[in-house]
Formats: C-alpha cells, structure tokens, sequence
C-alpha cells in the first residue's frame, strides 16, 4: 500500500495556552515495498505523524462536526491515503486500516497484559475478526502464533510461559509477533531498537528484514539510530519542527553531512570515517553503509578482499 | 491528552495567581464557611460578588470556570429536583400525592445550586491559580503544628507531591497503552457496561505494572540520593506579600458581612 501525505498540519492541546503545532503542513509519499526511514529530533514531528498512519490520530475532516476540537478552524484541508483507504475520509472503516497498517509503539513490551503468551500474541488476530466472517478456530490461531513468533525468532517453547518471565530482548520480540500476526500490509515502528544493547539492536533490524517482504510488504521505522537508518533503510525523511526537511536516500542524504549536522542530528559512523578521510585528501564514494565503505576503502587501498 | 477541567493549574501571571497558597487555603475555607453562614440570598450575593471579582482578577477565562460547573452538572439538578418536589412550603403551585412543588421548595432549591456553585467554582479556582507544587508546600506549611504532635507532616506532603506528580504521568501512559491495544484491534467504546469493563483489562495490567515500576525506580532513586526524610531546605520559599494582607483585609470583611447579613435579615424561609 502507498502512503501519500499532503499538507498535514496537528496541534495537540488546541486553542489553550499549551497549543503545540506538532505538524506543519507534512508532504510525504511512501512507496509500496519500501523500507522506510525517519528521523528527526525529539519533538519534531515523528511519532506524531505515523500515529496518523493507522488514525489513532485522526484528521478533522474525518471526525463529525461536533467531535472536532476547536482552534482547528484556520487549517488548510489536508490529503492523508493509506493504499485505498482515505484518511480525511469520516466514513473510512478505521479498523479495517488497523488491520492493515500495523503499529509497533516506543517500548512496546509495556504493551504485554496476557497470562501467557500465546494469548497476548492471540489478541489482535481474536480483535480484527471482520463481522459476519467466522471466528478463527483454535487451531488456525495457535498455528498463527507459532508461525509469528517463528519469525521474531523465538522458540515455540515459549508461547506457553508467562510474558513477564521473560528477558527484555525477548518481551520485545513477543510484542512484535502481536503485531505482526495478523499480516499487516504496513509495519509502522516507534523507535524498534531503543534502550536495547548491540547485540539486540541487530536482531532486530534482522527480524525487520525477515518480516519486510512476505510478511510485511512496507516497513516505516522511526529512529535516532542514524547507523540503523544508513544500513537499511531505502528512503529517509527528515523532520523538523513539524516539517519534513529532507527526503533521499541514505546514499544522497548523508552526503550532505553539513545540514543534517546543522539540525542537530546524528550522523553514521560511516559517514563520521568518510569525513575524517576527506581532511585527509582521500574521497571515498560508498553508500554509508558499512559493508560498502570497508570494501571501497579496501579498494582504494588496492588489492584487499 | 484529554483534559481534567477539576483541579488543573492555568498558567497566567495574575494577582491571585501571586497570591501566598497558604493564603489562598485559608482564604478558601474561610470562605466556605462564609457560604455556610450566609443564610439568605444577600449573603449569598455578597459571596458570589467577591468570587467573580477573584474570577476577574486572576484572569482564568470565563469558559473554564463554566468547565468545572459542568462536571458536577448532575448533582446540582438532582439536588434541585429533589428540594422543589419534596421540600414543601406554604405557597403551594401544584401537588402530586407527597410531591408538591411550592414558593418555599423553588427559593430553597435555588439557594440550594448557588452554594453548591459557589463551592465547586471557589475550589476549582484555587487549582486553576496554584500549581499542584504551590498546593503541597502550603498545605505542609498550615500543617506544621502538627509536627508538636509527632505527625509526619513532611513524609504527608511528599506523598502528596509525589501523588500529584504522578497523575499526568500516568495519565500518558494510560493513552500511550490505550492506543497500542488499539493498534492491535481493541476497542474500548461499543458493547454493553460488562463488553467494556472487559475491554479495559489489556490497559490496566500493563499500567499497574508500570506504576509499581515506576515506584520502585522513584524510591531506588530517592535512596541513591540519600533522601531519608531530614530536614531540607526550599528552592521557592513562600512569603507574604502586600497581595495576601489586601486579600486577608477583603476576606475578613467578607465574612463580617455575611454574619451581618445572617443576624440583621434572617433566614431565606
């Protein structure tokens, strides 16, 4: 499903004294088949803006009259479609979109409630059951689970204990089989890698690639890990204040290290080497990421595998 | 964020938002009491005057102050009812077995929602011009004679603080919960009062867990620091001012003339 975005504008706590426009006018299109990425500072925008992506934030225009909140009254229409789904649209069947665009929050395993998991897993493929469709049998949800946390990479062996026995690495895992198991066209993550070691920070940019493609054909990850984003992302877009202020690839977009350095933002470490060499007189024209810098530079170096 | 209209600071800079809490506190019940002792409807209006020139003063906006009313919208009607049907009285308008709606019963009902009013908009203006930190410290400070008799006044008011601080905290991360189980197909708003209560339970695990976390954490860091509830020192010291001696001056008027107003005009009925 393609993502398109025009001119979105949010405020959060509108017409009193704590009004913060959190989207100023957001334009974006995210193709089908991508892996997405998006960074940005802290209160730039971002979480904002993908939590429009399955409406838990809706556009006004989608909302009745009497539901909108005041102070929205000078904002321009905006455009928001999710494949066939319109976003602006107040008769779009919202959890048929939830079924479709999958959300994995910051911290997700403080999502996890159920005894076991199993039925946490089980939960969101019980909920999205479409009316008037038969109810998924035991066996078709037990064999649902076992292939979702197959994919996260946890042993079936699990899915009997207790969510809360589990390690932090683990728990993490469970809450993305949660979300996941219902095949989502669209995985939306918050910050998929955050507070985790290097060692779980891999497995899980792994896990993601395993997921993108059968599983999930479009991934949009949100991150600060500019590392994360240079090794796999196809697309980035920068967010500032509430705009989008860039939008390449990783190849194109860290080239310019100078901007994104000005916006306070991070930047890969192969781009910190690629800088470091430039000072020195050597350019080296890789794609930031690491696999592609070491081989240049071993190319440049001549011979080296 | 929803919004809590009872009891949320609203930050301007106004007279009474400079005035002393502990001022404020005092000046609050005294004036609760003043509602109490009014007894006929020029006391009242006495009261309501002062409070709408507070409203005035502190530059809250006239919809909020309506905000807060609404909250307890039900109890004001219900209490109105119930004193017009079943009050009684000598001027009589119309009867039904024991209901009977009177002069009497309407004046009183009446009387009635103007102090239930005047209660509900005194105290919501004191959290809508002190912030929650302001409340405690005054409320510690009103509370030290207590410490002649042993009682922990200081550990009360850090509890209370700590209460207080938690509250939008949690409130986060009840939205932040809520809408990742509504990611994942809960829904929180059809079905019948049991389908719902039900629907809550993926909110209110996860919250428990992570209020007693965040419990835990709180006092792992309080005891890193050292924190054993001794004597400590304030970043804002609270002080007197001109502001809270014009107030105490309007307030013990206040109070004078209702009391007048009791002994020389009477009772309502």
């Amino acid at each position: 499903m393609r993502i398109v975005a025009e001119d979105l504008t949010y405020i959060y706590n509108p017409a009193s004294p704590f009004a913060v426009k959190a989207l100023n006018g957001v334009s974006l299109t995210v193709e089908e088949g991508e892996f997405f990425g998006i960074i940005g500072h802290t209160g730039s925008g971002k979480s904002t803006f993908v939590q429009h992506l399955n409406g838990l934030i809706r556009l006004p225009s989608s909302l009745k009259k009497r539901k909108r909140p005041r102070g929205w009254k000078n904002i321009p229409p905006a455009v928001l479609k999710v494949g066939d789904f319109d976003l602006a649209d107040p008769k779009t069947d919202f959890r048929a979109l939830r079924k479709s665009v999958g959300m994995v929050f910051q911290y997700p395993e403080y999502q996890l409630f159920a005894e076991t998991v199993k039925e946490d897993v089980a939960f969101g493929l019980k909920n999205f059951t479409e009316k008037g469709k038969a109810k998924p049998t035991d066996e078709e949800i037990a064999a649902a689970v076992k292939d979702a946390l197959h994919v996260v990479g946890l042993d079936e062996g699990i899915a009997e204990q207790s969510p809360f026995d589990l390690s932090g690495g683990q728990r993490r895992r469970v809450a993305i089989a949660g979300v996941i198991v219902t095949r989502p066209e669209v995985l939306v993550l918050d910050e998929p890698a955050a507070g985790l070691d290097p060692l779980g920070k891999r497995e899980i940019m792994e896990l993601l690639h395993r997921i993108h493609g059968d599983w999930c054909k479009t991934v949009v990850i949100v991150s600060h890990d500019m590392d994360e984003i240079a090794e796999n992302c196809t697309r980035v877009a920068v967010f500032s204040e509430g705009r989008v202020v860039r939008c390449a690839p990783p190849a194109e977009l860290f080239k310019d290290a100078a901007s994104l350095l000005a916006l306070g933002l991070d930047i890969p470490l192969t781009a910190k080497l690629t800088l470091a060499l430039e000072k020195r007189g050597i350019s080296i024209d890789c794609d930031y990421t690491m696999k592609d810098f070491v081989r240049r530079v071993l190319a440049r170096k001549g011979g080296g595998q | 964020m929803k919004e809590v209209a009872f009891g949320q600071y609203y930050p301007v800079d106004s007279f009474v938002h400079r005035l002393d809490p502990r001022f404020k506190i005092v000046f609050l019940i005294g004036f609760i009491v003043a509602i109490f002792v009014a007894s006929n409807f020029y006391g009242l209006a006495v009261c309501a005057s002062v409070l709408i020139a507070a409203i005035a003063f502190s530059r809250v906006p006239f919809g909020k102050i309506v905000r807060a009313v609404r909250g307890v919208l039900f109890l004001v009607i219900f209490t109105a009812l119930i004193n017009i049907l079943f009050h009684g009285g000598d001027t009589v308008y119309w009867s039904y077995g024991i209901l009977c709606v009177s002069k009497e019963g309407i004046l009183f009902s009446a009387y009635l929602v103007i102090r239930l009013v005047l209660l509900v908009v005194c105290s919501s203006l004191l959290t809508y011009t002190t912030t929650p930190v302001a409340l405690t410290d005054g409320i510690e400070s009103l509370l030290t004679p207590l410490k002649w008799i042993r009682f922990p006044v200081h550990a009360l008011a850090l509890v209370m603080s700590i209460a207080l601080r938690m509250i939008p905290i949690l409130m986060d991360e009840t939205e932040r919960i809520k809408n990742a189980q509504k990611a994942r197909g809960a829904d929180f708003e059809s079905g019948n009062l049991f389908k719902r209560v039900k629907a809550f339970i993926p909110v209110l695990v996860p919250l428990l867990l992570s209020a007693f976390r965040r419990a835990d954490e709180l006092g792992d860091a309080m005891d890193a620091r050292c924190y054993n509830g001794g004597h400590r020192t304030k970043y804002k010291k609270l002080r007197f001012s001109w502001r809270d001696l014009v107030g105490a001056l309007l307030g013990a008027a206040l109070i004078t003339g209702v009391v007048l107003l009791r002994v020389y005009l009477g009772d309502i009925v």
